[in-house]
């Protein structure tokens, strides 16, 4: 079975360029399933449910979105085994710009919009930097000028990534997006597999649980701010 | 480094866009690298092993983006016909070459779309319609594909908006900047004033982008398009509407040597077209020779449209619109 993992910043489009891909690969007999993780809630089950797309979905609760996904996906491997599908998506929650879902030797895609900025892709970390496929949305509500600065920025920061525009209403690109899928190596087993770069780090008092504010409640993996230095102002 | 510098002042981009500092002068890309703190790195989301082949990869970037602009020019793109949704043929096959306008026609969901695709993405008989896109009448470097520095078709339409907040001669000079281009303030003044020639109204270069009107942020992109974008084709989706002087607009491409490629039923804009492409059910039906009977209608066309736009003008002047 194929195996790729999509991710992206929140309503970057990740869902529906995923569902456009998808339908492309179905006109052409392709079984294709998909995990959806989330926090607490998604809508993204149905919406694949309806383009009749087989689907199932991780709520990770109060743990953190991407660790629960390091924590399912051999599970996540063998429910698409088990039903046969030739090619498996693996949709991220993406909360933060900083996470990093994707796996060693394994098709990773990133989906950014154009509407969220061209000084984006420079703060969007190992998601974006080392993915093999950048997916650009809502290039159809902006300039060319802006998709083309866009694009340019993306490529600066991931220099070898294939970039593809999709459009995630009309489906534009989606038929393209889905040879690139199909193109995703085989993988049959992701035990003892690398993650592409480590998930930021944790465990402190507030991964725990603990809600109050005050260096004599903070323990464990805890960082300080530097200020800089300066004159109080005058009254 | 500092050798390297000097050449390419644009390769400190690399160091400024993954959040590092600039190298001291005197040492190498890898030395440095490798003087790299383990926990910043960690923090940036970067790995060591890695940076030197990304370093390398993006200077390859910039040089291809230098050579680009002298590179030999695409002078035909021939579309070989696939076949509509019902599976029958199209029987066609077109060669465009760059100053032509083909006009493209057919009602929504008839395919217009999809042909756009075919060939941006130079299908191989590899999509839905099962068309092929040659190159000069060869098959294309499948690199070609993605490279985003090449893309083939640049899009301008109806309900494109800028979203930067930035003013338009800052807008258009970030532009620039990103094509690598020489004199960025120059070109960046050569657009303003084009856009102000096709606009109704005057901007100035201080005006913010997202605080020009409909007809102005329509002239600043196809003046920014004809002089900026690389890409040999424009695909013009509905600018009728736009409150600007379409027809110079479209001209002011032709003239750059571009290929453009409109969606429009307005027949001022169809009947420029050298020849027009109609769709139905997925696929092109007919491919039409504007005739000279239609061309002379054209100026009728004009004729009427420029009445009406002295209309429009006396109505703004707040003038009673009694005798026309």
């Amino acid at each position: 079975m194929r195996l790729v993992t999509v991710a992206g910043p929140p309503s970057s489009g990740k869902t529906a360029v995923t569902i456009k891909a998808i339908a492309s690969l179905h006109r052409e007999g392709v079984r294709v399933g998909v995990v959806k993780f989330d926090s607490l809630s998604t809508q993204d089950q149905s919406l694949y449910e309806k383009q009749g797309i087989a689907v199932t979905t991780g709520l990770s609760g109060n743990l953190c979105p991407d660790h629960f996904f390091v924590s399912n996906a051999s599970d996540c491997l063998s429910w698409g085994k088990e039903l046969g599908f030739d090619l498996l998506v693996i949709e991220s929650a993406g909360l933060c710009n900083r996470c990093a879902p994707h796996i060693q030797g394994v098709l990773a895609v990133c989906v950014i919009d154009n509407l969220s900025g061209v000084d984006t892709p420079k703060k969007i970390g190992p998601m974006l930097k080392m993915a093999d496929v950048v997916v650009v949305t809502k290039g159809d509500i902006v300039s060319q000028a802006e998709r083309e600065v866009f694009a340019h920025r993306v490529r600066q920061v991931n220099t070898s990534a294939v970039i593809l525009h999709v459009n995630g209403l009309t489906g534009q690109g989606g038929h393209e997006l889905g040879r690139l899928l199909l193109d995703a190596p085989e993988t049959t087993d992701l035990e003892g597999k690398l993650l592409r770069f480590s998930m930021p780090a944790a465990l402190c008092s507030y991964c725990l649980g603990q809600r109050r504010i005050g260096s004599d409640y903070q323990m464990g993996n805890v960082k300080k701010m530097d200020f800089p230095k300066g004159e109080p102002c005058t009254p | 480094m500092a050798d390297l510098l000097r050449q390419m002042p644009c390769a400190a981009d690399f160091f400024t866009t993954l959040g590092l500092a600039i190298p001291p002068a005197e040492q190498s890309p890898a030395a440095y690298f490798v003087s790299l703190d383990a926990e910043l790195l960690e923090d940036l989301g970067l790995e060591r092993e890695g940076l030197e082949e990304r370093f390398f990869a993006f200077i390859g970037l910039l040089e291809s983006l230098q050579a680009g602009r002298s590179n030999a020019l695409i002078e035909s793109i021939t579309i070989l016909g696939g076949h509509d949704k019902s599976g029958r043929p199209e029987e066609f096959d077109l060669t465009i070459r760059p100053g032509e306008i083909v006009s493209i026609v057919g009602p929504t969901g008839s395919g217009k779309s999809r042909f756009l695709a075919d060939i941006e993405w130079l299908a191989q008989g590899d999509t839905p319609t099962g068309r092929s896109v040659l190159i000069n009448g060869e098959l294309p470097d499948p690199g070609l594909r993605f490279s985003i520095d090449r893309k083939l078709v640049a899009q301008l339409s109806q309900n494109m908006n800028f979203v930067m907040d930035l003013s338009a001669e800052e807008f258009v000079t970030m532009h620039a900047e990103s094509r690598m281009i020489e004199d960025p303030p120059g070109v960046t003044r050569t657009i303003i004033d084009l856009a102000n020639e096709l606009a109704g109204e005057r901007f100035s270069p201080q005006t913010p982008v997202t605080a020009l009107s409909g007809g102005q942020s329509r002239a600043l992109m196809i003046a920014d398009t004809s002089c900026l974008s690389t890409s040999p084709i424009v695909l013009i989706d509905e600018i009728e509407n736009a409150g600007i002087d379409r027809k110079r607009a479209v001209r002011t491409l032709v003239d750059r040597n571009k290929i453009v490629l409109m969606a429009t039923h307005d027949p001022i804009l169809a009947l420029m077209g050298d020849r027009r492409l109609v769709f139905k059910n997925g696929g092109i039906s007919t491919v039409i020779t504007t005739s000279p009977a239609e061309r002379a209608n054209l100026v009728r066309f004009e004729e009427m449209d420029a009445r009406l736009n002295a209309v429009r003008h006396a109505l703004r002047n707040g003038e009673m619109i009694e005798d026309i």
